[in-house]
């Protein structure tokens, strides 16, 4: 009976193996263990049996038909693998085609990002981020920056004067209201006139501290900051600027500041030097380091002006092929922003808020955003930023 | 300001390079703006030669052959100049020299003779501009130069003896002569003359100063005193403050010695003569401007200086007739105006070849006044450039001194006794007091007392110790440069060096963390989601062109269409400021479309400007600035989108190409963009709604106004057609809104947790059916209102019209939302809602259908 049971079992084994399909596997499992398989009948036969062959015959085919009920599971499952895999294959796509719907973002704007990257090293210096207005008075963007009338600095920079005509009467000031500067704090005194009583309507001087102007630059700020709050103050102000210079690859009329004002009682020049060191590391790459050389700038005495070392050739003039460097005409250094320390007579116009031109000390700087991009990102011409061609705007995400 | 090298070393030679002095200078002093050259780049080969012999060419009538001696032999040279004659010394290029222009000269045969080199004209040797014949090279052309050197007034520095033949030419010209291009900070005007330059370099390098060349006068050897001849009166002090007048009688006009002529082509000046060359040459040496009448000119010796009378005329030396308002001065004789003070002169009084006797004018005027009438008449000249930064009085007389010894020697004048001297009072000289340390608080680093002392004392101030402390008196040059303590902080700190002295170091702590505020953290958010959502992040200008309201549609009583104006622009077109961002984003739009691109998507992050227009909420992004003076105009900080074509870029799997139909939806365009601004509103955490509205520039019947809270806060629409034609679109959507109002009503950050997971909502469908003109807005309201606190949402999510509807009715499915806070609805709850929510449609004629 053993030896019977034995042999079913290897011949549905070697069926079993060979099982071509689902279909056939099922067939099999009826056929040998089915009702009216074979060894199904031996095992219903078994308690007829001699008592001495019971047992073992009851064992064998018991493991018989585990063992061939684990050989149809194992069967089944890898049969029913191979019967997908063969569906799954005839399912194949292209992955090589683009995804769809298209998911694109916008390009990001190079201007706003280098922007919002130069904020940030800021503000990992400590500073706040503060906005003024652009049509701004005299008063902020000349007079209390200790430009008085008349002053050549003035001139310097072309500025856009607002005709008077086309603002709200109530947001103007009068002329006694915007404290012109005292006579007897006048650098060098006694040789420039009493300011005329008229308008520079023109763009002609002298302009008054009511007059006003699209802003020439983010400076106008620092004092608005400073009569809102006390030192120490450690601010930067993004924004556009405005000044009359015709379109060119260097130029144009509008363009994007970024000011920094740290004031405290012990803020000096070298500490303008590592902050701008820093900055220039975050920016430019970490082997960068600045240089300051004199500079004019009627609101900060002494003035200076930065030069970053040039990231093209590593400050050597040279690029790798031994060529002249282009990009800093082959003198290592790359001039980037104006700075230098606040001139004490600007805290003069804020002596009531808190700082004493005796007391207190700090460093400001301004940085055209445009410069820094194009030197960053190689753009040729200031022009591109405002053309808004989004076959240039895409290649900065 | 242009600064030939050789000028300079004549008062302070620190035996450098040219560039490499360049680099001290731009790192101590003034920034360089180049090293260009003037003249033969190196002297080799450029000798002295004496014409021994001159033959007329056998083959051409203008062409001479010369014999030349040029030391080591002599030389057949051939010459077309006119003027070349046996017995003359003249300067000569031999075969090997290199020309100014860079072209190597060679043995050259010239009408089959050939040429053994080449005589020099003055343009050839860019000396002068006289290409009209050779230079004739004559001992006195050489003397009467002006140096300090010795402290003498007047040396013959290279005379007579350096003249003979084979003498190399760089021995009596400055070959090669390099010039130091400055570029002079308004401050410096001391660094508009040469000496004030050689001051800074003997103050960066030490190299020893020549002594001013302003010490010695000439004798006054002319008969009688100036005001025999001349009388000047000054009618406004404040704007002259001071007026001298020296008269020179037997003056012989003439070309300038070469050596003059030289120096003046080399600084940039075209020479004239020799009485307007010399004027020139003090200017540069000394930043003081001169000038030179002829007294036979002026009429009876007379000068005024008066301010102009409102619409005054007259003719400037350059031809042109100018008017003036009331604020200019003028020189005048006793008849007319003679030259604008400070600026230029008049033809009437001009030195000419006829001149004997000269009024040499040198004045200090008023900077502001001169900056102001050169602006106005749009002219600028080197005197007007050196006036308008406030010359001191003190350097009239300087220039004074100079010029008459220049004069007596190179024009044979006699100088008249005495100087007509019209000055108020001359300002008293700063002594501002450096405190010992001050140095080192404000630069952080320390400087030696002494070491300080040193370089103010180069600088040319008048040092004086007072124990640790230093009082330094300002010099005249420096007067209106330099008056407190920390400008002499400045002096101290830049001729030390920063790039070498300058440690690098942080300011001690700000007392308060860096971070961007609530609302600039929000405006970076809003704009990261439009940018993800495939908008193109453009910066426009803010000038705009005042056609842009009317293209726009809008009207001047709007405050959209009553833009500020800029009283000076550029141009037209960048004369107004933008009142909206939807002008400058079609512009960007149609550029693009221009340039190739089938759809664009853009949107810009930025103010406009607006002279009324109070904002309902506080901080920057409303326009409401810091600052003890209110802004002068209202900048409201705004997000506009614009999408012309489909908002999504094309993809191989569209409709289009796949052959399926593109589903078509009335507005299509409109609620694509209304998706991208509903996720804009989400991101913020912000509750929008959006009604019809009318705006002149959109489709009246797609346009919409933009809600927040109830108050308007911008608009979503259709562009009109009649703007998209004038902007050459076919079709185009947009928003424009505020982001004062959404960073205000902005939950982002300060959500609380709401339990919406314990107990479970109860989800169902309705169709309501209304009349066609009730919005889909008003529908959702009913029946949020009906349901009650118990109906947590209620969202459209279609509209069918159609036949089983009716006529002029559609039926909008809402997905319904209820559910409880503190337990799990029943049916007959729900139910209850339901009921209510029929009930409260029936006040819109809606029904719930089946």
């Amino acid at each position: 009976m053993v030896e019977r049971i034995e042999e079913l079992r290897r011949g549905a084994e070697a069926e079993i193996s060979s099982a071509a399909g689902l279909d056939a596997l099922e067939e099999l499992r009826v056929r040998h263990l089915g009702r009216k398989a074979e060894l199904t009948t031996i095992l219903r036969g078994i308690r007829d049996l001699p008592a001495e062959e019971r047992g073992r015959a009851g064992a064998a085919g018991n493991e018989a038909r585990q063992a061939l009920e684990a050989l149809i599971a194992a069967r089944h499952a890898e049969l029913e693998t191979s019967d997908l895999d063969e569906r799954l294959a005839s399912d194949a796509i292209d992955v090589t085609l683009p995804g769809s719907p298209s998911m694109r973002t916008g390009a990001r704007n190079l201007l706003m990002r280098t922007m919002r990257e130069v904020e940030d090293v800021f503000i990992g210096l400590g500073y706040r981020v503060m906005e003024g207005p652009e049509v701004e008075l005299d008063y902020y963007n000349f007079t209390a920056l200790n430009h008085p009338p008349g002053h050549p600095a003035r001139m310097a920079q072309d500025t856009f004067y607002v005709d008077p005509a086309s603002l709200s009467r109530n947001l103007r000031i009068a002329a006694d209201q915007a404290t012109p500067r005292r006579k007897a704090e006048q650098a060098g005194g006694g040789l420039a006139p009493e300011r005329e009583t008229e308008h520079a309507t023109n763009g002609i001087l002298p302009a008054g501290p009511e007059d006003v102007v699209l802003r020439t630059h983010t400076s106008p700020m620092q004092v608005r900051a400073m009569e809102t709050r006390e030192p120490p103050i450690f601010i930067v102000v993004p924004g556009r600027c405005y000044r009359s210079d015709p379109f060119d690859a260097t130029h144009s009329p509008m363009f994007h500041q970024i000011e920094g004002l740290a004031v405290g009682e012990d803020i000096t020049l070298a500490d303008l030097k590592g902050t701008l060191d820093e900055f220039a590391r975050a920016i430019f790459g970490p082997e960068r380091k600045t240089r300051f050389r004199p500079g004019f700038f009627p609101f900060t005495e002494p003035s200076v002006e930065v030069d970053v070392s040039c990231f093209a050739c590593g400050g050597s003039g040279a690029l790798a092929d031994g060529s002249r460097d282009a990009l800093c005409k082959g003198t290592g250094w790359i001039e980037i922003l104006g700075s230098g320390m606040v001139d004490p007579n600007v805290f003069g116009f804020v002596r009531d808020h808190g700082y004493d031109p005796d007391r207190v000390q700090g460093f400001a700087f301004g940085m055209g955003i445009e410069r820094i991009a194009m030197l960053k990102h190689g753009v040729p011409d200031l022009r591109k930023f405002f053309e808004n061609d989004v076959r240039v705007l895409e290649q900065f995400s | 300001m242009r600064v030939p090298y050789s000028w300079l070393r004549e008062y302070c030679d620190p035996e450098l390079a040219v560039d490499e002095l360049a680099a001290l200078l731009a790192l101590r002093s003034t920034e360089v703006e180049r090293i260009s050259h003037v003249g033969p780049p190196s002297p080799d080969d450029f000798v002295v030669g004496k014409v021994v012999a001159v033959e007329g060419h056998p083959d051409a009538d203008r062409l001479s052959v010369c014999k030349v001696e040029t030391g080591d032999s002599t030389r057949t040279i051939v010459c077309g100049a006119p003027n070349v004659a046996a017995g003359q010394m003249v300067a000569v290029a031999l075969p090997g020299a290199t020309m100014p222009g860079g072209q190597k000269l060679g043995q050259a045969k010239l009408r089959g003779v050939v040429s053994d080199g080449m005589i020099l004209s003055e343009a050839e040797l860019e000396i002068g501009d006289d290409a009209s014949g050779i230079i004739e090279l004559l001992p006195a052309a050489f003397s009467a130069r002006v140096s300090g050197a010795t402290g003498s007034p007047l040396e013959a520095t290279a005379g007579a003896p350096g003249l003979a033949p084979g003498t190399p030419l760089g021995e009596i010209l400055a070959i090669p002569e390099p010039v130091l291009e400055l570029e002079v900070n308004s401050n410096r005007v001391d660094c508009l003359g040469v000496y004030g330059v050689a001051r800074e370099v003997h103050a960066v390098t030490g190299a020893p100063l020549a002594a001013a060349p302003w010490e010695g006068d000439a004798e006054a050897k002319g008969a009688g005193v100036a005001s025999d001849y001349a009388s000047v009166r000054v009618e406004v002090p404040e704007l002259c403050p001071r007026f001298t007048a020296r008269v020179f009688t037997d003056v012989e006009i003439g070309p300038s010695p070469l050596w003059l002529k030289a120096r003046l082509t080399a600084a940039g000046q075209r020479p004239i003569n020799n009485v307007v060359d010399i004027t020139n040459y003090v200017m540069l040496l000394t930043a003081q401007p001169l000038h030179a009448f002829d007294l036979d000119e002026v009429p009876g010796g007379e000068l005024i200086v008066r301010a102009t009378a409102a619409g005054e005329r007259m003719t400037t030396l350059d031809g042109i007739e100018r008017s003036f308002d009331a604020d200019a001065v003028l020189v005048c004789d006793r008849n007319a105006p003679s030259g604008i003070a400070g600026i230029m002169g008049g033809q009437v009084s001009e030195v000419s070849e006829s001149t004997t006797r000269v009024l040499l004018e040198v004045a200090t005027w008023n900077g502001v006044n001169i900056l102001r009438t050169s602006r106005k008449l749009g002219l600028r000249s080197d005197a007007s450039n050196r006036f308008e930064k406030q010359l001191h009085p003190e350097l009239a007389i300087r220039a004074q001194r100079i010029a008459s010894r220049l004069l007596v020697e190179a024009c044979g004048a006699k100088l008249v006794p005495e100087t007509i001297d019209v000055v108020g009072e001359i300002p008293a000289p700063h002594r501002p007091r450096l405190r010992a340390g001050r140095a080192e608080q404000v630069l952080g680093t320390a400087i030696d007392t002494d070491i300080a002392a040193g370089y103010l004392e180069r600088l040319g101030f008048g040092v004086e110790r007072e124990g640790d402390d230093l009082i330094a008196e300002v010099p005249v040059h420096r007067h209106f440069d330099v008056c407190r303590e920390v400008d002499l902080v400045e002096e101290v700190g830049r001729i030390h060096g920063y790039d070498e002295h300058l440690p690098s170091t942080l300011p001690g702590s700000a007392g308060q963390a860096g971070r961007l505020s609530r609302e600039q953290a929000l405006r970076r958010r809003a704009e990261d989601v439009v940018r993800d959502l495939g908008f193109d992040a453009v910066t426009t200008l803010s000038l705009t062109d005042p056609a842009m309201p009317s293209r726009l549609r809008i009207d001047a009583d709007d405050v959209r269409g009553a833009p500020i104006k800029v009283s000076n622009p550029l141009s037209v077109e960048h004369s107004e400021l933008r009142t909206t961002l939807l002008g400058p984003l079609l512009d960007a739009a149609r550029y693009n479309l221009a340039h190739g691109a089938e759809r664009v998507a853009l949107f810009e992050s930025g103010r406009v400007y607006l002279a009324e227009n109070e904002p309902a909420t506080d901080g920057v992004l409303a326009g409401r600035f810091a600052g003890g003076r209110p802004a002068p105009a209202y900048e409201p900080h705004r997000i506009a989108a614009l999408a012309v074509g489909r908002l999504m870029g094309p993809s191989w799997a569209d409709p289009a190409n796949t052959g399926r139909a593109a589903e078509q939806v009335a507005g299509a365009g409109f609620f694509a963009l209304k998706g991208a601004l509903e996720a804009l509103a989400t991101a913020l955490g912000v509750q929008l709604r959006v009604e019809s509205a009318t705006e002149p520039f959109l489709h009246p019947g797609r346009a919409g106004a933009v809600l927040v809270g109830g108050e308007p806060a911008g608009w979503i629409g259709e562009l009109h057609p009649l703007a998209c034609r004038d902007w050459d679109l076919e079709a185009a959507v947009a928003f424009e809104v505020d982001l004062a109002p959404l960073v205000a009503a902005s939950r982002f950050g300060v959500e609380s947790y709401d339990d919406v997971i314990s107990y479970p909502a109860v989800r169902q469908d309705v169709a309501v059916v209304v009349a066609d003109e009730v919005s889909a807005e008003r529908v959702r309201a009913v029946v949020l209102e009906g349901g009650g606190e118990l109906l947590h949402s209620a969202e459209v999510f279609d509209v069918y019209r159609g036949d089983q509807i009716g006529e002029g009715r559609k039926s909008l499915a809402l997905g319904l939302e209820f559910r409880a806070a503190d337990r799990t609805l029943t049916d007959e709850e729900v139910a209850d809602r339901r009921n209510a929510i029929t009930e409260a449609l029936e006040a819109i004629g809606g029904s719930l259908r089946d």
